[in-house]
């Protein structure tokens, strides 16, 4: 049983990481542009689906990532540029109808060049083996590999807000933008470069995921949710926080799921207990999302008071 | 599309004003079934059966001219009831090929018995249909939804596999899907774990299937959550443990899932290398027109429009609707999957198969019939249907 929780701990953890790099984006813009993007889950796929053409075409795992990469982040500025720009000074509802729209189109269009059924990309030969952990019990190495790789995003991310000029103007950009503005920062090109920086984030998470899951038109939905729940617990424009909270999202999803049953088990009949532990698991991501509203309600590291 | 055949049957109804002929307008043939959203390539086989049919028959269905015509159910109830109604209403269908999804099928039943038409489904076959509320113009062309786990079922009982764990989405064809399962199955069921609808990462799962280390697992998993599954199996190295499996691994499926599903068992009523009279041809020509293997949702749209031209053939026009139900009844054509006949409710009476998956010369997958499981095998709520 131990060596049961240890595993699935790893897993909240791969599936955790996996959100922070979709939440990293979406966070930063949501925090510092004061921007609802709802498209950012579209991205996502987009990710997954240019990492499936290019793999497909080069024949080789890196080359498609390579090749992915660069292309969501263009894809991203083509987006600011025509879109997302002229949206930061209206309403939210307007933000949320517009990128709703976006969303709407964007998958529709994958699935006329891409067709509607779900693709698949090859795994890396290298990483495609597992290794043993307890008794029967093994691990992907593609797996570890996610988790590595979001650990080296994390710091990166981490050194460069906190280290750089342009993470200095970032945060001083989410503080007082019209301060910013007024001592000769462009803060229009700042923006999007961090909203080109946001969408290439969560293309590579989508580009991650190719070879674990199918890449369909329906993928970024249900990443979208979870992301927002991150950002909610985290606190809107903290990076540690969606780190934080992405983590812990990941692992309560993952554990509840499998243990919830069966520490129900323990108070009532085995019927009863699947059952309702078949209702709670999906809750229990959002009965920590209250709680933490009601106790901070700028969530974990969001900073009271600020916009 | 829609306008433009509003605007046809207007001419055809000024032309057509004195009618000389007892068939003066040709058979319209409505296709309902989900084009959109995820789920959407289940549909699209579907409809290139029917097109593919309608093509190999000339154009005309029961010797009549035919028009075919097709809609998006969107996979959802309220939707495909609204385009249910104005297909048999505004434009006079005649017969319904859909839906895919059961749920669908309580929603469109309904109207489009209600105004007279024959509904004929390609795939979806809740048990709801079949035993009390049966209906004297309804057609399952499929299959009763209970019978494929019921056929994976029964291959582990020959094979003496005592323990099982069982895995489905947590919605009412999971639900069903694992009670049919449990139904047939004679070993104990070691466990079994419900996830949402649209999970894509097993990963949890795949963890306690690798603790329990069962027998056998049974699963069922449509569409993109199969593909997810399958592909994670081996990854989390489960390879020794079978993945036994219905509606996961198939023609809509193996695109994807390409090596990681190979070996894999199912339960099916056909495989595209079903050698039955007509296969292999229906099979060349789906793949040259649609550059895709055929899966059982194109096999069973392709044999309703046969059936319905069976009927036509015997019956001359659509005006006689007794004797047409009478002749749809009468199964008298040549199904792909060999032998076909309705039992007294209108689902099929037929063979199940187990099936593996396999690649084909030029590199792309299918699934390959394996054994016979049951054969002129009917449902199990025949007997509560009160139709003769």
């Amino acid at each position: 049983m131990t060596g049961l929780f240890l595993l699935q701990l790893l897993n909240g953890a791969q599936f955790g990481i996996l959100l922070f790099l979709v939440a990293a984006g979406l966070t930063l813009v949501f925090g510092i542009m004061d921007f609802i993007n709802l498209a950012h889950g579209v991205l996502y796929m987009v990710g997954a689906y240019l990492m499936a053409m290019f793999t497909a075409q080069t024949g080789s795992f890196w080359l498609g990532l390579g090749l992915a990469l660069p292309a969501v982040l263009v894809l991203g500025l083509v987006l600011e540029v025509t879109v997302f720009r002229r949206l930061y000074d209206r309403p939210h509802l307007d933000q949320v109808l517009a990128t709703f729209g976006l969303v709407l189109m964007l998958s529709e269009g994958v699935r006329i060049l891409w067709g509607s059924a779900p693709l698949s990309v090859p795994m890396p030969a290298a990483l495609s083996a597992s290794i043993p952990l307890l008794g029967p019990m093994r691990y992907p190495v593609y797996r570890l590999a996610v988790i590595g790789a979001g650990i080296a995003v994390a710091l990166g991310l981490w050194w460069l807000i906190t280290r750089t000029r342009a993470g200095m103007l970032l945060r001083a950009g989410a503080s007082n933008r019209a301060m910013v503005s007024a001592l000769g920062v462009d803060i229009g090109r700042l923006f999007r470069l961090v909203f080109a920086f946001g969408a290439m984030l969560a293309g590579f998470a989508g580009a991650l995921v190719a070879p674990i899951l199918s890449v369909d038109p329906g993928m970024g939905d249900n990443i979208l949710i979870l992301t927002f729940v991150v950002i909610v617990i985290g606190g809107a424009g903290s990076i540690k926080g969606a780190f934080v909270a992405a983590l812990m999202v990941g692992i309560i999803d993952t554990v509840g799921r499998i243990f919830g049953p069966i520490w129900l088990r323990a108070v009532m009949d085995p019927q009863a207990a699947a059952q309702a532990g078949r209702v709670l698991a999906p809750m229990l991501v959002y009965i920590l999302m209250a709680a933490v509203l009601a106790w901070r309600p700028a969530g974990l590291f969001g900073r009271a008071g600020a916009r | 599309m829609l306008r433009a055949s509003a605007l046809a049957g207007l001419l055809l109804a000024t032309v057509s004003a004195t009618p000389l002929l007892a068939q003066s307008e040709p058979v319209k043939i409505g296709v309902l079934v989900t084009l959109s959203g995820p789920p959407a390539v289940l549909g699209e086989h579907a409809r290139d059966g029917v097109l593919l049919a309608e093509k190999v028959l000339g154009g005309k269905v029961g010797g009549l001219d035919a028009e075919v015509i097709v809609v998006d159910a969107e996979g959802k109830p309220d939707v495909a009831a609204q385009k249910a109604r104005e297909l048999v209403e505004s434009q006079g269908a005649d017969f319904v090929i859909g839906p895919i999804f059961s749920n669908v099928m309580g929603a469109i039943a309904g109207p489009v018995t209600g105004a007279g038409a024959f509904l004929l489904s390609p795939n979806a076959g809740p048990s709801t249909f079949a035993g009390a509320n049966c209906n004297e113009n309804v057609f399952v062309v499929s299959y009763q939804n209970d019978q494929m786990p019921k056929v994976l079922a029964e291959y582990m009982n020959t094979q003496g596999i005592g323990d099982a764990f069982l895995l489905a989405p947590n919605y009412q064809a999971g639900q069903d899907s694992l009670n049919g399962f449990k139904q047939q199955f004679k070993g104990s069921i070691g466990g079994e774990l419900y996830v949402p609808l649209g999970q894509l990462d097993f990963s949890a799962e795949l963890a306690q299937v690798a603790a329990m280390q069962p027998s056998a697992v049974y699963a069922f998993m449509p569409g993109g959550m199969g593909v997810n599954l399958v592909k994670q199996w081996a990854q989390a190295g489960l390879s020794n443990i079978p993945l036994m499996s219905a509606f996961t691994v198939d023609e809509t499926t193996l695109p994807a899932e390409q090596d990681a599903a190979l070996g894999m068992l199912s339960g099916s009523n056909w495989a595209p290398d079903l050698d039955v009279p007509g296969n292999a041809e229906f099979v060349a020509a789906y793949r040259a027109d649609y550059g895709r293997v055929p899966s059982i949702y194109a096999m069973a749209a392709y044999d309703s429009v046969m059936l319905i031209d069976s009927a036509l053939k015997a019956v001359g026009s659509t005006e006689d609707k007794a004797a047409l139900r009478a002749a749809l009844k009468a199964a008298d054509f040549t199904s792909l999957r060999g032998n076909f006949a309705f039992s007294s409710n209108q689902f099929p009476v037929q063979d199940f198969y187990l099936t593996k998956a396999v690649k084909r010369d030029d590199g792309s997958y299918q699934t390959s019939v394996v054994e016979k499981v049951f054969t002129d095998y009917a449902d199990a709520y025949v007997g509560q249907c009160p139709l003769k």
